[in-house]
């Protein structure tokens, strides 16, 4: 396993190469599959299409302390889309925030993992989430509290494509803009697929970019799963005055998993066991 | 008895804080002028944020600052605050039991000429059912400064509800607000009345007819709906044996229930509600809107005659 000090963590812009974050993103997928098909319950296919992102916040870019997790100077980051949290465990298990053996109690009667982020029951989770457009709000609430404290921290934010349906999201894409949040960046995981089938389809949202720009975000589109943009994307919203920034990363559901990709029926499904085999496989994992 | 406002109360208590600690922030959805926010934006701009008419926003928004160590207090007006940001506030300030005041003001019906869409008569219930949330209806502006005093220093999430309408004082500076606590403020025998908010002023006035009649009324205050003070209304109701609640509220879910509910499991004796039977409010001015649905010392009296019939 890649393993670095806590104190590896406490700067912002690490040096830590494409490869290596490549090498990383790929043990935290084969957490993810394992994860929901240890308990046969779970959401794979958003958790894949968010896991580049994840890894790139936490290993590269994200200022925070696994040893402390309530370090005064650490920025935040909040799962908006709960529900793809088993690559949030994942990473918090494999950047020291608890003993990775701590992955196997995922939605489990007797477990602290639970189905959807609690900040009470899970170190290194900043808000509770699970219910749709209410995290990018308590992120505004972070970032300006942040402000207010004259403090440098920022505050990262992921929300789904299908998420962007509530009407919430807009309520606090509004208010962060309002408040010039140059201290908040969200990520927006645009893999295109809901639960009953492609965004456009059920509800289109687009189109996004212009939408954001129209409510006064910075907006920078890149493909979510080329480390090289996730980071050049990251780096450019530290230097946007008065406005936040979104970042529109496109996505693929179930990245990583050839029979997996673009299908929205490993949105909230797990692997059965032969399945998970092949996935692990295709992973790289010796089975 | 001189009538006064809870709102007023609020606004002052608020810039009081504000004066000492700078962890106090409040949040208002346009409504800062009504709900006497308005007072605190004045005096602390840049610990004020208007959210806009944004409530379900609003309620996210604080519990992030809740979050990062603020004590965020939140006001609009009931109906939207504990109806239209109802699943804000139990996903994001409940669930993680953070430190969020919501207090609202234009409770019940006296809020008037507005009418039904802004009358929050389950406001009281649609709180009471999120685990981790407390709950406070004060009956005067006395009561209301210990009660926003209380709840910013308590850990955890809290509605409180205010009126527009002013309401008659009832207590002097002697009060002592008891989070969690009823208080008797008139002593009986024969039947306990059990009110909040402006009903515990009419409860007094139909004890005071009572006792004209022989009939001896016990009338505990219970501004703390949630957690309900069990030990007092089982020690009032094994004196009388009877008991009527009286709230300007559904009957629905609110002190009655609450109150019938602790009597039922732990000391059963004949209840009976007076509340909002079950309707939606209308227009009218305020006290003429109490009269109508016999939200007063006339209702309270025909209430403790049934129960007096029911306790025989």
């Amino acid at each position: 396993m890649i393993r670095f000090e806590p104190s590896f963590f406490t700067e912002r812009n690490r040096d830590i190469d494409e490869a290596t974050l490549s090498v990383i993103a790929r043990e935290v997928r084969k957490d993810i599959l394992k994860m929901t098909s240890a308990v046969n319950s779970g959401h794979p296919g958003g958790a894949m299409s968010a896991t580049d992102i994840i890894v790139t916040l936490y290993y590269y870019k994200m200022r925070h302390n696994p040893e402390d997790p309530k370090w005064e100077k650490r920025d935040r980051f909040v799962l908006s889309k709960g529900h793809v949290c088993p690559a949030l465990y994942s990473v918090l298990a494999r950047t020291g925030y608890f003993p990775f053996e701590k992955l196997n109690e995922f939605r489990r009667i007797d477990g602290d993992l639970q189905g959807h982020p609690d900040m009470r029951k899970t170190p290194g989770i900043e808000i509770s989430t699970g219910s749709l457009g209410h995290g990018i709000g308590a992120a505004v609430g972070m970032a300006l509290a942040l402000k207010l404290d004259k403090s440098d921290s920022r505050v990262y934010c992921m929300i789904g494509d299908g998420e962007a349906q509530e009407g919430s999201v807009w309520e606090a894409t509004m208010a962060a803009s309002h408040y010039n949040l140059d201290n908040l960046c969200v990520i927006l995981d645009n893999n295109n697929l809901q639960i009953d089938g492609p965004v456009d389809e059920i509800m289109s949202i687009y189109p996004m970019m212009e939408k954001w720009r129209a409510f006064g975000w910075h907006v920078i589109e890149i493909n979510g799963h080329d480390f090289g943009e996730i980071k050049a994307a990251l780096d450019e919203a530290d230097t946007v005055k008065y406005k936040p920034t979104m970042i529109v990363a496109k996505t693929v559901k179930g990245k990583g998993v050839s029979f997996m990709e673009n299908r929205a029926e490993w949105h909230g499904k797990a692997l059965p066991p032969d399945l998970l085999r092949e996935a692990l496989k295709e992973l790289g994992e010796i089975v | 008895m001189e009538k006064v406002s809870l709102r007023d109360a609020y606004g002052d208590t608020l810039v009081k804080l504000g004066e000492q600690d700078e962890r106090i922030v409040v949040f208002d959805a346009d409504l800062s002028g009504s709900t006497k926010t308005s007072k605190f934006a004045k005096a602390f701009p840049d610990r004020f944020f208007n959210m806009g008419i944004a409530e379900t926003n609003m309620m996210n928004v604080a519990a992030g600052m809740a979050a990062t160590g603020k004590i965020p207090f939140v006001s609009t007006f009931a109906i939207f605050g504990t109806g239209r940001a109802w699943e804000a506030v139990r996903q994001t300030i409940c669930y993680p039991n953070l430190s969020v005041k919501i207090v609202c003001t234009h409770g019940g019906i006296t809020v008037g000429e507005d009418g039904a869409s802004h009358q929050a008569l389950e406001d009281v219930a649609n709180m009471r059912n999120i685990p981790n949330m407390r709950i406070i209806v004060p009956a005067d502006d006395v009561e209301t400064e210990q009660v926003i005093k209380a709840i910013a220093y308590t850990e955890g999430p809290f509605y409180v509800r205010l009126s527009r309408e002013k309401f008659p004082r009832i207590f002097d500076k002697s009060y002592k607000f008891k989070l969690g606590k009823g208080i008797v403020l008139r002593e009986g025998e024969d039947v306990t009345v059990v009110a909040n908010g402006v009903m515990t002023s009419f409860a007094l006035l139909a004890a005071d007819i009572l006792e004209r009649e022989g009939i001896s009324i016990e009338v505990i205050h219970m501004p703390t709906v949630k957690p309900i003070d069990v030990e007092l209304l089982v020690e009032s109701a094994s004196k009388t044996g009877a008991v009527v609640t009286a709230e300007e509220h559904s009957i629905v879910g609110g002190l009655g229930s609450a109150v019938a509910e602790a009597l039922v499991e732990n000391y059963p004796v004949p209840v009976e509600r007076l509340g909002i039977p079950d309707v939606f409010g209308r227009s009218g001015k305020g006290w003429e809107l109490l009269h109508y649905f016999k939200l007063d010392e006339k209702g309270i009296i025909e209430k403790v005659k049934k129960v007096l019939e029911r306790k025989r």
